[in-house]
């Protein structure tokens, strides 16, 4: 989930590598969960240790989860996710038709919703926010702003050299608002339940400047509405930002169209310590944190804190570079086909996810979870064996081998909660079977993901959270072609026909059963290829103290809080 | 003379000036001779030479003394997330996350922990000491300015200054070294310069340029080889000072990326992660660091009063 | 007195000019330059050149530092990469806290560490001599984010008796006056507020007093055996003079003066020292906004904290110097 949008990324083809995990978190009391807190009691103030500041409010330009995970309790979207699941369900929208041709999207609008200033939802509204985002202009175009649009979306309306899928909306009556693109995809409508695509109030947009982004790309001040004024449809009103002690403060919204929140007021807290936020919690000043550290789920569950295990929704792997990026020097071994499997025969996965990582955690086989449509029972595998790994790099002739091995500090990723004892495992495996690894440490954001997606590393660790039950939001977004035939620069670039067709052909298949097919002759041919090591899918949890009930785990860590009560 | 660090630097001065001073009186019994026989009845100095040999002697003999490879994960089959197995048979203090023995990595750790403080110390020492030369030796304008710009180091405080460096430098164990060499550099060139203004001063040093002597042989044959004592001391304090600085530099992240070579600051940070389930993981390595840092401490202090003819009384 | 200060006041602006061109040869020296530290490492050509463009890197270098140094003088030092508002404004922000969390360390060490030491020094050889003594040498011996998670896991998990954490209870509504919340309690009349955010500074205070109350301790112990030792003080002893006014007026004051220099040296270091303990107790100080921009190579506000805490170290070390003067005559002859 959530990698960080590329600055200055120069084509927004790359695209997929955008969607992030996100599903806009309205709650959907139609299809879920409604009834069943009756006995739940109503008020009362919930503190959520956050691991970061939010950047700002307004979710158009969001990129980072600590930012969606306040946005998503204060606006809602066309489309979210099912309560617990990862499949697209109706939110703002009650329902929604397509065209023959698959390029007009028809949604009937839900009914008596406004927005937190009073404004009305409706069609309009809608149709403002698309035009919003079609029209963004200066730094609002930029990738470390408008991320998600530009990688669902493509291009804005004063820039024909980027194309965009959006043609056209239109309010055809208050509650129909008909969308129009101009090329088929299956990205569309599923994106809709990313929150960076929620409708927000037209008028409050327009009355706090929305769009008037300073600064410069790298630095952006956001404006007064993002900061100050956000308005949403959702369960919760954004009520203030204390930036100096990194504490947002949201408050119920009364006229909620759907079932109020229960909470009065939730304030989420910054504690960039993982170690302070567990004590803290224990300390029962804070009432629940995301990314438990795995060392701690027992030890917390014993203290009588409730510790909500996602089901596993994402993939960590080792990804390889092809050396065919321009400006950097990877290590040459690394296209030969036997050093690559020498590599994925060296790892003991097994030993990662039983040592490493919570239980439910799976070793995998290939680059997307089981439970998404188009994985493959029938795979090449890569057994843990040092000595073949051995054999084989003794084939290639590449014994020694020097590899300059990336990994991330400071960070604890849904797929990678303790980076560093991952890292010195897979090195250790690596060093047995005849490597020589030389480590490379960085900060997550931005020097890690810079550094590895611009294919600077021999290898390195990254994984994804899925956005929604969508193989091509997996490996297309590993593997897509990013251009001129070769993959995107995370892995060097390299070249593979084979497996940019079947990904392309995949993605343009409308029926669902033959994608599915045609997706997994992908995973097939990936595997063959290997252009990284899949590790593992492990799951995430969230703690919350034993007086809070009612929060239910979403896999794609998109929680919604307005079900939360805490009591007693 | 500048406002800034005007106490901390007189302080220096006063030292470097005291310690300085050509013992008299003494019945011909040299500076050294006397320190070292002075040192011999303090049982502080006992103390901390005891720790400090110790300490030595484990990280010069690890690979005999270590009863495991600091870098098998031996036991990484037993752990469990939540679970690392204590004590036992063959692991007298237990393994750590990954499954390698405590002790062991415990024992490798005072190399590269005594590594680290050792080569920023002398590093630091080595470049100040060429800037306190170069101001004591030539006086005039290049005392000016190299002084001056002493003094801008000494206006940034310590840790800021290694996380600058560190910040420049990249990670990496030789980054980390330098960045706490840096922020010793303007102690030791002020301490030089001050005792080698002192000894010039002295009776010895203008009998020899009376005698024709050339201010070169005066400088490097006798004013400097005089001015070493307080640097000496000095040293022996920076080293237990660096050791903590490098745990902390750990601790902001800033530390070595190899993290599989043992390191002390480098344990202790990581074991902050399992304090829950093993609080002794923190404990040992943060004992070490203690203990060392307390070592040099006790040492350095009383060299600093066995060399101080004031405390001769 | 005002001739000794003014000159102390100049003497300082030739140290900020050599630090302006430290932090300034610093931010030029990062890898790939300011564009690059600023855009990140894939940023292209076009976009390096308007960065540098805008920024005025275009020009020759004599003319950059003029311009930064316009720029810090006016205490501009651009804007923060993560949060896009100007430096000066977080640095505003968050130093009231700084302020707060170091005079509480400093009252500690001083409250603590003067009586510890003066009592060690007149029971010389005892048994709270030589407990003040290894106390005050483990003090300085002990890492200071060991010991803060130490003191949390005691006095906020296992006891529950203070806050582990922040500045303020979250659900405390407290009226912001100042941006000093003890300060803010009592100047609002909100008394629970200015206990609270009291009650949050003691943890973190005594992990960050700590080195200083070891030093201090030692300082005074030092100094007042030194002082019982001088010959006025034995002439006073042998006057016949009561004990009590002996030590009033000869042993106290003048052993005092060195420890009034440590207390000065050491504020200043709190104030960087605060990086460790502000990020182990998430207090929202300077020090914990300088290790989030460490991680985030926020390299603006990096070097506009770093001068900032320089220069503010600066001046209290002249404020330690006037009052030194003050306190000594002697001084102001030299």
């Amino acid at each position: 989930m959530q990698r960080r949008p590329q600055r200055l990324l120069a084509a927004s083809a790359a695209a997929l590598t955008a969607v992030t995990l996100t599903a806009c978190a309205s709650s959907d009391r139609d299809s879920g969960g409604g009834g069943t807190e009756g006995e739940a009691e109503s008020g009362g103030t919930l503190v959520f240790g956050a691991a970061g500041d939010p950047a700002m409010f307004d979710p158009a330009f969001g990129s980072d989860g600590e930012t969606f995970r306040v946005a998503r309790q204060i606006h809602e979207g066309l489309l979210t996710n099912e309560p617990g699941g990862t499949d697209p369900v109706p939110a703002l929208a009650e329902d929604y038709e397509v065209s023959d041709d698959g390029l007009e999207y028809t949604f009937t609008l839900r009914q008596g919703v406004t927005f937190h200033d009073d404004t009305e939802f409706n069609a309009e509204a809608v149709c403002f926010n698309f035009d919003r985002w079609y029209n963004f202009e200066g730094l609002a175009q930029s990738p470390s702003a408008s991320y998600y649009y530009q990688a669902v979306f493509g291009g804005f309306a004063s820039t024909p050299d980027t194309p965009s899928i959006y043609e056209s909306c239109e309010a055809t009556d208050e509650d129909t608002a008909v969308i129009r693109l101009t090329q088929v995809t299956s990205k569309f409508p599923a994106a809709l339940s990313l929150p960076a695509f929620s409708i927000q109030s037209p008028t409050a947009l327009q009355e706090y400047d929305a769009d008037n982004l300073s600064g410069s790309e790298d630095a952006l001040t956001y404006s007064e509405y993002a900061l100050e004024h956000p308005t949403g449809t959702g369960p919760f009103r954004f009520e203030s930002w204390d930036r100096g002690n990194g504490q947002v403060t949201i408050v119920r919204n009364e006229d909620y169209w759907g079932e109020p929140a229960l909470l009065d007021e939730i304030i989420f807290r910054t504690i960039s310590d993982q170690n302070t936020r567990r004590q803290e919690l224990q300390a029962g000043s804070i009432d629940g944190y995301d990314f438990v550290a795995p060392a701690d789920y027992q030890t917390l569950e014993d203290e009588g804190f409730q510790v909500l295990v996602r089901d596993p929704f994402n993939i960590l792997y080792l990804g390889f570079n092809g050396g065919n990026v321009p400006g950097t020097t990877a290590n040459p071994a690394l296209k030969d086909p036997r050093v690559r499997q020498a590599i994925a025969h060296a790892i003991d996965r097994d030993t990662i996810v039983s040592s490493l990582l919570p239980e439910g955690a799976e070793a995998a086989t290939q680059f997307m979870p089981p439970t998404v449509d188009g994985w493959a029972d029938d795979v090449t595998t890569y057994e843990y064996d040092a000595a073949r790994a051995r054999q084989l790099l003794q084939e290639a002739g590449a014994e020694g081998t020097t590899l300059r091995f990336y990994y991330p500090t400071d960070v604890s990723r849904p797929y990678l909660p303790d980076p560093a004892a991952i890292y010195q495992v897979v090195s250790q495996n690596l060093t047995d079977a005849g490597f020589t690894i030389e480590p490379v440490a960085l900060p997550w954001n931005p020097d890690y993901l810079n550094a590895v997606q611009a294919g600077q590393a021999d290898i390195h660790l990254l994984g994804w959270t899925g956005d929604y039950n969508d193989a091509y939001n997996f490996i297309g977004t590993f593997f897509a072609e990013a251009s001129n035939g070769q993959a995107s620069a995370e892995f060097g670039a390299f070249s593979a026909p084979e497996i940019f067709e079947a990904l392309a052909q995949a993605d343009a298949e409308p029926d669902p059963s033959t994608r599915t097919e045609l997706y997994q002759e992908a995973n097939r041919r990936i595997m063959d290829y290997l252009p990284g090591v899949p590790i593992s899918h492990s799951p995430p949890a969230l703690v919350v103290s034993e007086d809070v009930s009612g929060l239910e785990p979403s896999p794609l860590t998109a929680e919604v809080f307005s079900t939360v009560s805490i009591g007693g | 003379m500048t406002a800034v660090g005007e106490v901390k630097r007189r302080r220096i001065d006063e030292l470097a000036a005291r310690a300085g001073q050509v013992p008299e009186g003494e019945g011909g019994v040299s500076l050294t001779k006397s320190a070292v026989r002075r040192l011999r009845r303090d049982p502080v100095a006992i103390t901390g030479a005891v720790i400090v040999v110790v300490f030595l002697v484990v990280a010069a003999f690890a690979p005999l003394l270590a009863p495991r490879d600091p870098l098998a994960q031996t036991l990484l089959s037993e752990i469990r997330p939540g679970f690392i197995p204590g004590s036992r048979e063959g692991f007298p203090l237990g393994v750590d996350n990954l499954g390698r023995d405590t002790l062991s990595r415990l024992v490798y750790g005072s190399r590269q922990s005594l590594l680290i403080g050792v080569v920023s110390t002398v590093l630091g020492a080595a470049v100040g000491m060429a800037l306190g030369v170069l101001a004591g030796a030539f006086g005039g304008w290049v005392d000016t300015v190299v002084m001056r710009f002493v003094d801008i180091l000494l206006s940034i405080p310590g840790l800021l200054m290694a996380i600058s460096i560190s910040v420049l430098l990249g990670q990496n164990q030789y980054a980390l070294m330098i960045a706490i060499a840096v922020t010793q550099v303007p102690v030791f060139a002020r301490l030089l310069r001050g005792s080698m203004l002192a000894q010039r001063g002295s009776d010895y040093a203008l009998a020899a340029r009376a005698l024709g002597v050339r201010r070169g042989r005066i400088v490097f044959g006798h004013v400097l080889p005089n001015s070493l004592s307080p640097v000496i001391v000095q040293a022996t304090l920076s080293l237990a000072t660096a050791i903590i600085e490098a745990a902390a530099l750990s601790f902001l992240g800033l530390g070595d990326p190899d993290l599989a070579r043992p390191e002390w600051g480098a344990m202790l940070s990581t074991a902050q992660d399992y304090l829950s389930i093993r609080p002794e993981l923190a404990v040992y390595p943060a004992l070490c660091i203690i203990v060392v840092a307390l070592g040099f401490t006790l040492l350095g202090e009383s060299l600093r009063e066995a060399l101080d003819p004031k405390f001769r009384r | 007195m005002l001739r000794f200060i003014i000159r102390r006041l100049l003497q300082l602006v030739p140290i900020l000019l050599g630090l302006s061109v430290l932090l300034f040869a610093w931010l030029r020296a990062l890898p790939g330059g300011p564009a690059q530290a600023a855009l990140g490492e894939r940023a292209t050509p076009e976009a390096i050149a308007r960065y540098n463009e805008l920024f005025g890197l275009d020009q020759p270098i004599y003319v950059q530092y003029l311009r930064f140094l316009g720029r810090a003088l006016t205490l501009d030092f651009g804007v923060s990469a993560r949060t896009g508002r100007p430096v000066t404004e977080e640095f505003l922000e968050r130093f009231p806290g700084t302020i707060e969390l170091t005079l509480f360390a400093m009252v500690f060490a001083i409250g603590l560490g003067i009586p510890l030491g003066y009592l060690a020094a007149r029971r010389h050889g005892s048994w709270l001599d030589s407990t003040s003594v290894i106390g005050s040498l483990l003090g300085v011996a002990i890492p200071v984010f060991f010991l803060a998670y130490l003191l949390r896991l005691l006095f906020a998990v296992e006891l529950g008796w203070l806050p582990g954490s922040g500045r303020q209870d979250v659900r405390i509504e407290a009226t912001r006056v100042t941006g000093f919340y003890v300060l803010d309690g009592l100047l609002t009349r909100e008394w629970d507020a200015a206990w609270d955010a009291m009650a949050h500074l003691v943890l973190p205070g005594i992990a960050l007093g700590t080195i200083p109350l070891a030093i201090i301790v030692r300082i005074t112990r030092a100094s007042v055996l030194d002082v019982v030792n001088e010959d006025y003080v034995r002439t006073a002893n042998a006057k016949g003079l009561a004990t009590q006014t002996v030590r009033r007026r000869h042993v106290i004051r003048n052993a005092l003066l060195p420890v009034s220099t440590t207390i000065g040296l050491q504020t200043g270091l709190l104030l960087s020292g605060a990086v460790l303990t502000e990020t182990v107790f998430a207090f929202g100080g300077v020090g914990s906004a300088l290790r989030d921009a460490i991680f985030a190579r926020d390299f603006s506000i990096l070097q506009g904290f770093i001068l900032l805490l320089a220069i503010v170290y600066v001046l209290v070390n002249l404020l330690v110097d006037i009052s030194y003067g003050l306190l000594d005559p002697r001084v102001r002859v030299g």
